[in-house]
């Protein structure tokens, strides 16, 4: 401190301006890497999605066509029921899921730690490692891990990944085991902070458990369930590796969901503008639905 | 302010050990321990526990143990899975071999170091920044690095797959390269976050009586406030190898020929081999899985905690 005292006015000046610089370099790596790794695709995706992006060609402004060209495919119609129903299911199932399980392994007991760690396996699993154990389980014929299990409750073998019908629900299983865990976890968090003394003078009141878990357990969970929630429906609208990897999209279309289809419609068919188009669409929805949450998360803290 | 405050990301690593140990003078019986009021004691509900527990580690973690012994099977096929081997074999194992998985793990393995070295820097330097300094556009700067998080991978992946090939200005194609998955994971905005909620709660003091001795910005991060901020790096590391090894888009489109695939990528290229049977596949898969599992069990306290204190802050 002293020595900026003594120091005359330039030197003064400079040490102030060099203040002002140095946050800057510290920020400069994490900026660049940002700025042309992700913003920079971010913008050049919606300037692609307004062209008829041809190699060799040069690019033609083709203005809102591509929006309405993949809004009006029937593949990208059906590809949105996909993705709601995968996103709904999956996310809801997996919060059940959750919750379930965080009641029945809240404790500090050791063993109760053991098995927290041992259901949690399936969260740090890399999402194709989980493809291809699920597509092993799944497998069609009656002596499949799954269907063998079916077998002993008397029920014939289900070709869960190869009939149309049945495959969507398949996926949404898998996302649904992967996803539970980390929910778990968060609930967890949630119930360690409820008050026990509310228990203990719940039940002196003799309230009943059912009535304990409406009116003391869930509405001190709330906020995490909130969070849960939102992180949830943001995954399950860009939900890909796991579709990706178990069944492709298939069969005959009837997992495909919006970022498959874009991907498709992209690497596979070469139409980057409609590729781009889609992309931005979801973009779009996925931020609005950030934004919104958010907001309401923010109005009710301050309630 | 200083130890009470950073209590969100540790609470659980400090909290147990005393509730433990007070568990004896403890005044509130057991059973109003859980929501449920499960109690230690056998009796019927305790019955009804051990039961619920062994289906959700039938369910959850069964499966991996088929994985396992399947891949050390003779046959392994999608119909002959169970929890222990069919004469026990490392055959699947030299096969993948051959296939290449080595490689491929190799790629995997580079990417995750070198990724996960160049985002723990990365976002270290910019978290310093918005933590430590007062700045013009702190919240500006600080919403952009929010926004990396929400920016999905699978929304930018087809304009990224042309940036990555001609990275403007200099001019670079990195597809083909390990710096083509590597360079766009630096920047992430959990790691950003995480670091700079911890870095705040550093006290003051410290600092000033540092800088007194003049002590230089850069010696400041590393020897002053990194040190003090190693179970934030514990919880950006772990997450961040996860999310990194988890990486299967990426890797796809920043690989010019297939031998550039991470093992993860590759898992496709066996299934897809018809010379080669389940067995084969699951081998795979082990290689893929052991490495984010030694991860998990080594460091599984900070990887709990970061993602309750992810959960409330994000």
């Amino acid at each position: 401190m002293t020595a900026t005292v003594t120091t005359p006015g330039p030197r003064r000046a400079r040490a102030l301006r060099k203040k002002a610089v140095l946050p800057w370099l510290f920020l400069a790596p994490g900026l660049l890497l940002a700025l042309v790794f992700k913003f920079l695709p971010m913008g050049k995706g919606v300037w692609l999605s307004f062209f008829d992006v041809r190699p060799f060609l040069g690019d033609q402004w083709v203005g809102l066509d591509n929006y309405t060209r993949v809004l009006t495919d029937h593949r990208f119609q059906d590809a949105i029921g996909h993705t709601l129903v995968l996103g709904i299911g999956m996310s809801l199932g997996a919060i059940v899921a959750g919750f379930l399980l965080a009641l029945l392994l809240e404790g500090q007991a050791r063993s109760l730690k053991i098995i927290r760690t041992a259901v949690f396996l399936p969260v740090v699993t890399a999402t194709a490692v989980v493809g291809e154990m699920w597509r092993l389980m799944y497998y069609p014929t009656s002596d499949g891990l799954i269907n063998s299990g079916l077998g002993l409750l008397g029920l014939g073998p289900v070709p869960y990944l190869d009939n149309p019908d049945t495959a969507l629900w398949a996926t949404m299983a898998m996302g649904i085991w992967m996803l539970a865990p980390y929910n778990m976890v968060i609930i967890l968090a949630g119930l360690a902070g409820v008050d026990r003394s509310l228990y203990e003078a719940a039940a002196m009141d003799g309230v009943s458990l059912w009535q304990r878990l409406r009116h003391i357990t869930l509405p001190a969970i709330r906020p995490a369930l909130g969070i849960v929630l939102t992180l949830a429906a943001i995954r399950g609208l860009r939900v890909f590796t796991e579709v990706y990897v178990l069944t492709g999209g298939g069969p005959a279309g009837s997992t495909d969901v919006w970022m498959t289809r874009a991907y498709t419609l992209g690497f596979s068919r070469n139409d980057i503008g409609g590729a781009s188009a889609a992309s931005v669409l979801l973009l779009c929805v996925t931020l609005l639905l950030t934004v919104t949450v958010n907001y309401f998360r923010k109005r009710g803290d301050v309630r | 302010m200083s130890a009470p405050a950073i209590d969100p990301v540790r609470t659980p690593v400090t909290a147990s050990p005393p509730r433990r140990s007070a568990g004896k003078q403890r005044t509130t019986p057991a059973r109003f321990d859980t929501a449920l009021g499960w109690s230690d004691r056998p009796g019927p509900a305790w019955a009804l526990r051990v039961l619920l527990c062994a289906l959700a580690l039938g369910v959850f973690a069964a499966p991996f143990l088929t994985v396992f012994s399947g891949s050390f099977s003779e046959k392994a096929s999608g119909s002959t899975l169970s929890f222990l081997p069919h004469h026990p074999t490392l055959l699947n194992f030299q096969v993948a071999g051959e296939r290449g998985i080595w490689d491929y793990f190799g790629n995997s393995l580079v990417i995750a170091g070198g990724g996960l070295l160049l985002q723990l820097a990365v976002c270290t330097l910019a978290a310093y920044a918005l933590a430590r300094h007062r700045f013009r556009g702190q919240a500006l700067i600080l919403t952009l690095f929010m926004l990396t998080m929400m920016l999905p991978e699978e929304v930018i992946a087809i304009p990224l797959s042309l940036v990555l090939g001609h990275v403007p200005v200099v001019g670079l194609d990195l597809k083909g390269t390990v710096w083509g998955v590597i360079l766009p994971l630096g920047a992430w905005g959990f790691s950003v976050m995480v670091l700079t909620e911890f870095m705040k709660d550093i006290p003051a003091e410290i600092e000033e009586a540092a800088r007194i001795d003049g002590v230089g910005e850069l010696r400041m991060l590393w020897q002053v406030v990194l040190p003090l901020c190693k179970p934030a790096l514990g919880v950006a590391g772990v997450l961040g190898f996860i999310m990194i090894w988890d990486q299967y888009l990426l890797p796809l489109i920043a690989a010019k020929d297939p031998t550039d695939y991470t093992v993860t990528v590759a898992l496709s290229i066996l299934r897809t081999d018809p010379e080669v049977g389940s067995g084969v596949v699951l081998a795979g898969a082990v290689i893929a899985l052991v490495p984010s599992l030694i991860v998990y069990l080594l460091l599984q306290r900070s990887l709990v905690t970061g993602i309750a204190a992810g959960a409330t802050k994000g």
